[in-house]
This record gives C-alpha cells, structure tokens and sequence, in this order.
C-alpha cells in the first residue's frame, strides 16, 4: 500500500481514539461534540439520506470542475494568443479574486435561484482563477532552449503554441487541475449553505439547526471522503494518462 | 539544399557597458567547416546567436553579410548542447518537428532515410526518455539533417557525451554534414582541430585565427599532426587567461 495512504489512515485512526479519549474524560454533552462512536452509528442510521445528498453535491463538484478548468485553459490560451486580452482581462481576473467568493454566494443564489446552477457557478468561480494561472505560467515558462529552436525553424506562432508551449505546460496545468479538485468542493458547499434544499452543505445546517450534531458530522465526514476521493482519483488519472510529461 | 554561402561577421558588441569583443572579423567558408574555440564567457555563443537572429543580452554593432546577399533567415539549421527533444513526442515526431512547426507537409519517407543513416530506425516510435544521452544527441543531428539547411550552427553540441559516444557522433557530423558552411562553438581544442578547416580563436576580447590543418576532415584520433595542434592550441588558450 503507498505509503501516503498508510500516514493517512495511521493519522486518521489516531484522531479518532484522541477525540473519543476526549469525549470520555471530559464528559462533553452529544449536542456539543457527539463521541465518533455516535457519529458512526448515525452515519449507519442515516446511510441513505446522506448518500442521496451526497450525489447532489458531486454532482455539483464534476460539473464545477469540467466547466471551470474548460474556462480557465481557454482563458490561459487566449492570454498566450492575444495580448490585449491580457492586457485588459488580467487585472479583472486578478481584481476579482480580491472579492470572497463568500461575498458572492448571496447574490449568486438571487440571480441564479435555489437549484443546481448557483452551486456549480460558485464551484467555477473558486477554481477558475487557480486553473487560469497556474496553466498561464506554464504557457509563458516554456524553455528557451526550445523558443530558440523553434524560431530558427520559422515555426508559424499557432504551432509553436500547440506543439511546444502547451505541452510543455501540461505539469503545471494538472497542478492546476488538482488544486481545483481540492478547492471545488468548496465552492458547492458555500453555495449550498446560502441556498438551497440539498446537498450536503444543506445537510449540515439542517442537522445543526435540529441539534443532530452525530448527523452533522457524519455528513462532515462523508464530504471530506468525498473530496479526498475525488482528489485521489484524479491524482491516479494525471499519473496514468500524462506518463510522458513531467507529472507533478 | 540550396548552394551553402559564406557568412561574414564584422562588428564590436558590448554586454552592460563592458566590452565583449571588437574590430571583430570572421570568416565562415562556404561549404567548409569553421571552429570559434575560446573558454567559457568569451562571447563565443553569444557570436553563433547573433548569426542565427536569436535573443542575446549584448548589444551588437556591426553587420553579417553573406557572399550571395541574401539573408540567412530560413536557411539555418541549429543544434545546440541540449538536445532539445520533445520529451512528449515520439522520435520521429521529434525529428519532423521543423515541418510541423512551419505546416509544411510531412516529409516522411525523408524521415526514414535519415532516421537510418543516424542509426535509430528501431527507435522511430519510442519517447526520448527511452534513449541514451548519445541517443539522444543524434536525434537532436537527424532532426537538424531533415532540415537540410545550407548553413549549420552547432553550439557545443557534443560537449554534454561521454568521449566515446562524442568521438562517434563527430564522425557522423562531419560525414552528414559535408559540403554545408558549418560553424561550431566549442570550447574543445581537440574537436576543432579534428573537424575543422578553419579554427578561430575568441579570447580577451579579440579574434585570432588558427593555422589549421590540411584537409581530409575528421582526423584520425591518433593523428599525430592534429594532437600536435590540439596541444598548441590549448596551451595558446592557457597563456592568454
């Protein structure tokens, strides 16, 4: 087994046996921090529930992820072709990362209502400024050594940019994708605690406003599952399908 | 191949208010082989990037003219000590990379005919990763063949082998790149003296051009001549640091 892996479980076993140690010594009340065991009896109770607002935000998480880093390589590219759009929509780009993506939820969920869209734009809006500039600086770092050869060859600038440029920024596009893997998560569930009917962000809130604290964190814990997933799985597909490239 | 010109470059160049080298005249032959030898930071690179139009820190005042008045974008072929392969690419993409990055068709049964003179014709679909650095160094020669350029600019490209692996490859570079006006960098006394017609010399500013040899080009490892002028030209070297 990697050794990853292992640290992981060894860590995650270890927290468990301190915060149970923790609820026994001090005798804290279930609706303040409910013992591991009782958040696992709950997750088994409520397997069903919490699985069915789990696709939800999933559901939400892939979308999010597919549409935002298609926007942002297409952003990244279309700095490298043209630079006027760099000119005026880099500092918009970099002038809206100043603004809490928090901030936003509230006015995303009045234009774009209670459902799906408002969760997978704010996944979008937290991932798409990573995504646009870690490919951005692949695309502008690629080794002189190989600008220097293409201009001896007379490369026409489209070409050189799609035979050299960007797959010389592949490794730092997927750093890219996996910083969006973790960050969009994120984004859905701010989404969802500003508006929705589902969803685990909704879950939690709804459990915390009924005082079923075992749920909330049961639901907690599923998301944290689902994101580390998610994160691991795509770690496991840039390793097999970007062999060839210097992987991060 | 067009017919290969004579380049001449005349001129000083300055690299941040300090003089790098002036009243500087060289002679590139036609068809011939030249060396610029000198020791590290001695603008020697810096020469070579000028005539291929290539980015340099210095600021160049002079002029490089070619016998035929014509200029000599398009005409360059360049390798350099990195390889310089597409580590994402097959070989033989790697070594057609010129015409792909221009949109020119694909020369492929050219492709093959040098991929065979270079020795790699079972090599044609692996990735660079999977080849030795004197592997890969031919690669880098074939795609620079497939060029077929009248001028060649070699910018230490041997330096980074191994001395067998280097002493082979000069073979084959001499023998696949006869009859084309080659200049190469090289900071190697011996491999200029091996395969060079003409040897110049870059130091402390100045350019001094080398008796050389009488042709046939390569010498013989053990050409007691060429030994005689590799050790001459070293101690040269040694005297003006």
């Amino acid at each position: 087994m990697n050794s990853a892996i292992r640290s992981g479980i060894a860590a995650m076993l270890g927290l468990i046996i301190l915060w149970q140690i923790i609820v026994s010594l001090t005798g804290v009340p279930r609706f303040i921090l409910p013992s591991p065991y009782l958040v696992g009896v709950s997750f088994i109770e409520n397997r069903g529930l919490i699985f069915e607002h789990m696709l939800v935000t999933l559901t939400e998480v892939i979308f999010g992820l597919i549409i935002g880093i298609a926007l942002g390589m297409i952003t990244a590219l279309q700095f490298e072709i043209s630079p006027t759009a760099k000119f005026f929509l880099k500092p918009v780009l970099i002038f809206s990362q100043a603004i809490p993506v928090f901030a936003l939820a509230p006015v995303l969920t009045l234009w774009l209502g209670y459902g799906m869209i408002s969760k997978v734009t704010m996944a979008v809006l937290i991932i798409y400024f990573p995504v646009t500039s870690a490919f951005h600086d692949g695309l502008t770092r690629t080794p002189q050594g190989l600008l220097d050869l293409s201009k001896v060859m007379q490369a026409k600038p489209l070409r050189l940019l799609f035979l050299i440029k960007l797959p010389a920024a592949v490794p730092n596009l997927l750093s890219g994708i996996r910083l969006a893997a973790v960050y969009a998560p994120i984004g859905a569930v701010i989404g969802e605690w500003v508006g929705s009917s589902q969803g685990l962000g909704y879950l939690m809130l709804l459990a915390n406003g009924r005082v079923k604290t075992d749920l909330m964190f049961a639901a907690l814990f599923t998301l944290g599952f689902m994101s580390m997933s998610l994160y691991g799985l795509i770690t496991i597909w840039i390793k097999l399908a970007f062999k060839r490239f210097d992987t991060p | 191949m067009s017919k290969s010109p004579e380049i001449l470059v005349k001129g000083h160049a300055h690299l941040g208010g300090k003089k790098l080298f002036e009243h500087l005249e060289l002679r590139v032959k036609a068809g011939e082989w030249t060396a610029l030898l000198g020791p590290s930071g001695s603008g020697k690179s810096t020469l070579l990037r000028l005539i291929a139009g290539l980015a340099t820190a210095v600021e160049f005042d002079g002029q490089i003219q070619t016998d035929d008045a014509q200029s000599l974008m398009g005409r360059i072929g360049y390798m350099a000590q990195q390889d310089l392969l597409l580590e994402w690419a097959k070989i033989s993409d790697n070594i057609i990379l010129g015409s792909r990055l221009r949109g020119a068709a694909n020369p492929s049964e050219k492709c093959d005919k040098i991929i065979r003179a270079v020795g790699l014709s079972d090599k044609a679909d692996k990735l660079p990763s999977e080849l030795s650095g004197g592997q890969r160094q031919r690669v880098a020669l074939a795609r620079t063949l497939l060029e077929d350029k009248p001028v060649i600019l070699l910018d230490e490209p041997f330096s980074a082998l191994d001395a067998r692996t280097r002493a082979d490859m000069q073979d084959l570079a001499a023998s696949q790149l006869a009859g084309r006006t080659v200049l190469l960098v090289t900071h190697d006394p011996g491999e200029a003296v091996r395969l060079c017609q003409n040897i110049y010399l870059l130091q402390n500013e100045k350019l001094v051009k080398a008796q050389p040899l009488e042709p046939p080009f390569p010498k013989k490892l053990d050409d007691s001549k060429a030994l005689a002028l590799q050790a001459k030209l070293l101690i040269q070297i040694r005297a003006g640091a």
